[in-house]
């Protein structure tokens, strides 16, 4: 009608004064009018004049097009669906793969894709800004790797892998750091306006090491365990060191004198920002569980709390300005044990499923980027600089990795040895994060191109080089490897009964080492957390079995394969069957009697408490005895809170040594 | 003083060449072996089944008996013994050390075949040098006894496929009529050659004088 063609008339010059007039006169029709409105902002005017109609008379467009409005969508699809075919296409010749590591293929794509745009002179999306990759893109590929960390091999090399993480970057980074402000001196080159903190700085961003190419070679030669997850959780872990340092240098770079209580507070800082990651991880990890025991009537959305509550623990983490990296991945390790008990199996497999192809785009995109950005930006070389930077770079990781395998290895229980320590520093690629944070220095620094440029030619070089080279080095040094086709009944039941011999016989000599630990982490597990936590905390009564599995894995691995004749398919059972020793086992495997041996096993190296409504009960008479404490304290009557609080305690006590 | 002082050095040379442990190491645990038996020479089932801590452990039985079985003497005597001394516990403990930087491969596959064995022993009670299908079972059972309420079919169940998991593996072209006796030594190794025991069935035996727990009573 009349009205509302003259209120859009009106809304296309200027929205929010329209608004205001309609509620200072309180039209009686300004709600309907404003939602009106708001509809018929939908199809807006044409912007090209629509073809076959002429100007003088508005004609309904047949055919429009609105580019800016969609634009940064459609171009950020975009560039995930090339970078995507990107890896599809490497696929298509097998070798490739085998012998040049992915991200190689991507950056190669990327330099393409980059002169492209070159020679047509148009600018890359101005996308890669320093929130969008600490926000958007580095989260994914964190909790990626957190996810999918070994747990086990983890925390038995923990002590390894933070030393490592913490002491090798440090290391690196101060020595590349002080050599290569040893050269600025040098007039020849011409960077002597770089200061240390300059060079701290940039020697920070380019310690962080990104062997995802490595990971994926190392699993492909099945290097032995200690390396393997030396390696991975190095690269988890000094990313976090990594952001700090750089932070702390940033910081310190601006400040025109360095007093040693800034030093102090820098150490300082480092514990609490690497402390409380963990701590908020810990934390978010724990309400996710706790929440997904309680998801059983809307199955649909479990995946969701799994990743919201992991994002969540990073940006608070960054809220506080505390190392989201420790913060995601701690919440990945902590939730994912519990999680996986309570959420369907529909769910597990969608959250693995999602988590991975997150992460796979992000690091797609980034190394993308990469490619592109090499092309696009204007770069400022100097040879001497860069040179030496490579050079630093090797000679200290190098250093580095010897001095401190010697330091720890007579703590560890099966020693480096020379070939693991050539894989370890020979896996020091560079990659993302030094990248990132070259890209996001911030511009007073006054040699900032050069730093980028440096950066570049690092991660070039170490991942195509490095990278293409590793495979076949760790094949000539032949580096221990490891059997990982552990999935037999066997293998786990044996695994499982040494680990309780040589928890029996450390209790027998009384030398403890981390199965102690673990035992009584297990034993806490087993308690406390795993009744508040998880769903159905009692040890099912019946066992899933590692049978159940293979046969399910036999089932699926027929399904996935595309010329699979599912009636042709035998299953262990059958196959069992026709090897089958006459007069023993008897009995017919029925799928719906075992369940998972595998779980029970590894859950249950110690007795689990069965009672489970006894303990519930336990848990509300302690909180009613505190809550009714706390409230006397707060009405102060002492005598009474003296008496909920000896009750209390002495509850408390009891219920822990075991009596009811 | 001085010559007992040297003469329980040489007897702990030569269990050191024996064993393969350090003089600091052999120190230590016969300070824990002191405190185990009583301060006697030798020890009994009923002090290895007092230890408090052991009490959890599903299979404390196998793990004590262990002790006590000649076959882990590597001595090539079958049965058990009723009481051990230091030398025999010291034998036993030397299944579980940990390879070093300096271990060969030959010696790591005899460190790996000596582990296997080991548990094969646990295995095997009545020393026939096959695991039937019974003692396989009883085993499972005892390793899933403490995780509450696992029925006893459940384990055995469990028990009989593994049985077959080995029996497929090691012998696969048995007719119908074929009886699979027990797993052989042979067999075992066959079916847990995967399993890196070298590096992973071993306890870190302490150098220093690092003190033990004493449970409460202090002795010395």
């Amino acid at each position: 009608n009349e009205t509302t063609m003259w209120f859009r008339k009106l809304c296309h010059r200027n929205q929010t004064l329209v608004l205001e007039w309609l509620v200072e006169t309180s039209h009686p029709t300004f709600f309907l009018s404003a939602w009106i409105i708001n509809q018929s902002e939908a199809p807006p005017e044409p912007r090209p004049a629509p073809i076959g109609t002429h100007a003088e008379k508005a004609n309904l467009p047949v055919f429009t097009m609105d580019y800016p409005r969609i634009q940064i969508p459609f171009e950020v699809t975009l560039w995930v669906l090339l970078a995507s075919f990107a890896k599809i296409g490497f696929h298509v010749y097998h070798k490739i793969t085998v012998w040049v590591p992915e991200s190689c293929l991507l950056i190669s794509i990327g330099l393409i894709v980059g002169a492209i745009m070159h020679s047509v002179n148009e600018e890359p999306p101005a996308v890669l800004t320093s929130n969008v990759f600490f926000l958007y893109m580095l989260p994914p590929i964190v909790l990626d790797s957190g996810y999918f960390m070994p747990t086990r091999p983890f925390f038995e090399n923990i002590g390894t892998v933070l030393w490592f993480a913490v002491v090798g970057t440090l290391w690196n980074s101060i020595g590349i750091g002080m050599s290569l402000f040893a050269i600025c001196q040098i007039e020849a080159f011409g960077v002597q306006d770089i200061n240390l903190q300059e060079n701290l700085l940039f020697a920070s961003i380019i310690s962080a090491v990104d062997p995802v190419a490595v990971l994926n070679v190392f699993e492909d030669v099945s290097v032995n365990e200690q390396l393997y997850i030396v390696v991975f959780g190095e690269c988890l872990f000094n990313d976090a060191v990594t952001v700090v340092l750089y932070n702390m240098f940033n910081f310190v770079a601006e400040m025109p004198v360095v007093e040693p209580v800034d030093v102090f507070l820098g150490v300082a800082r480092f514990f609490v920002v690497g402390l409380g990651g963990m701590g908020f991880g810990i934390l978010f990890g724990f309400v996710a569980a706790f929440t997904t025991r309680f998801t059983s009537k809307v199955r649909e959305i479990e995946p969701l709390f799994i990743f919201m509550y992991s994002y969540l623990a990073y940006l608070v983490a960054e809220l506080f300005a505390i190392s989201s990296i420790m913060a995601i991945v701690t919440c990945a390790l902590t939730m994912k044990y519990y999680v996986e008990e309570n959420v369907s199996q529909r769910s597990c497999t969608t959250i693995r499923h999602v988590v991975k192809m997150l992460g796979s785009i992000s690091e797609t995109l980034i190394f993308f980027f990469l490619g592109v950005v090499t092309i696009t930006t204007e770069h400022e070389w100097n040879w001497g600089y860069i040179l030496f930077t490579l050079l630093f770079a090797f000679v200290w990781r190098g250093l580095g990795v010897l001095v401190l395998t010697q330091i720890i290895n007579p703590f560890r229980t099966i020693p480096f040895n020379l070939k693991d320590q050539f894989g370890l520093a020979y896996g020091g690629l560079r990659g993302a994060i030094s990248f990132a944070l070259a890209f996001t220095l911030p511009d007073n620094i006054g040699r900032r191109q050069l730093f980028i440029t440096a950066t570049i030619a690092i991660i070039l070089f170490t991942v195509f080089l490095q990278g293409i080279s590793i495979r076949p080095l760790i094949e000539l040094i032949n580096v221990r490897r490891t059997n990982r086709n552990l999935d037999t009944i066997n293998a786990e039941i044996h695994c499982r009964l040494m680990e309780h011999t040589i928890a029996g016989i450390e209790d027998l000599c009384g030398q403890w080492s981390h199965f102690y630990w673990k035992d009584k982490f297990m034993k806490f597990n087993n308690r406390i957390l795993r009744r508040i936590l998880i769903r159905d905390s009692r040890a099912e009564s019946s066992i899933v079995a590692l049978y159940k599995k293979l046969e399910l894995q036999n089932a699926m691995e027929i399904l996935d394969t595309v010329s699979g004749d599912i009636s042709a398919a035998p299953s262990i059972v059958s196959l069992y069957e026709e090897k089958k020793n006459a007069g023993k086992p008897k009995k017919m495997f029925l799928a719906a009697d075992l369940r998972n041996m595998h779980d029970i096993l590894s859950k249950n190296m110690y007795k689990i408490r069965q009672r489970v409504r006894s303990g519930i009960i336990w848990i509300i008479f302690l909180a009613l005895l505190l809550f009714i404490y706390m409230f006397s304290l707060i009405t102060q009557s002492n005598t009474v809170s003296h008496f909920f609080m000896h009750l209390y305690f002495c509850g408390l006590c009891c219920k822990l040594s075991g009596r009811t | 003083m001085g010559a007992a002082q040297t003469r329980t050095e040489n007897k702990y040379q030569d269990l050191a060449e024996k064993t393969g442990f350090s003089q600091e190491q052999i120190k230590n645990l016969h300070k824990r072996f002191q405190y185990l038996s009583g301060d006697e020479e030798t020890i009994s089932r009923d002090d290895l089944r007092k230890i408090p801590a052991l009490a959890n452990n599903p299979i404390r039985k196998q793990i004590i008996e262990a002790f006590f079985d000649k076959r882990n003497q590597h001595q090539d005597e079958v049965g058990s013994f009723q009481e051990i001394g230091f030398e025999q516990f010291l034998m036993v403990m030397s299944h579980f050390r940990p390879p070093t930087l300096k271990t060969t491969d030959e010696e790591r596959e005899a460190m790996r075949r000596e582990k296997l064995r080991f548990l094969f022993n646990m295995h095997d009670t009545d020393s026939d040098g096959t695991i039937t299908l019974e003692e396989y079972r009883k085993v499972v059972e005892e390793l899933l006894s403490k995780s509450g309420s696992i029925g006893q079919e459940a384990a055995k169940a469990i028990a009989d496929a593994a049985m077959l998991e080995v029996a497929s593996t090691n012998v696969p072209h048995m007719g119908p009529d074929d009886f699979y006796e027990g797993i052989t030594f042979e067999h075992f190794e066959q079916i847990l050659k995967g399993l890196e025991m070298e590096s992973r069935m071993h306890i870190r035996f302490l150098d220093v004088d690092a003190p033990t727990m004493h449970c409460g009573k202090s002795k010395s």
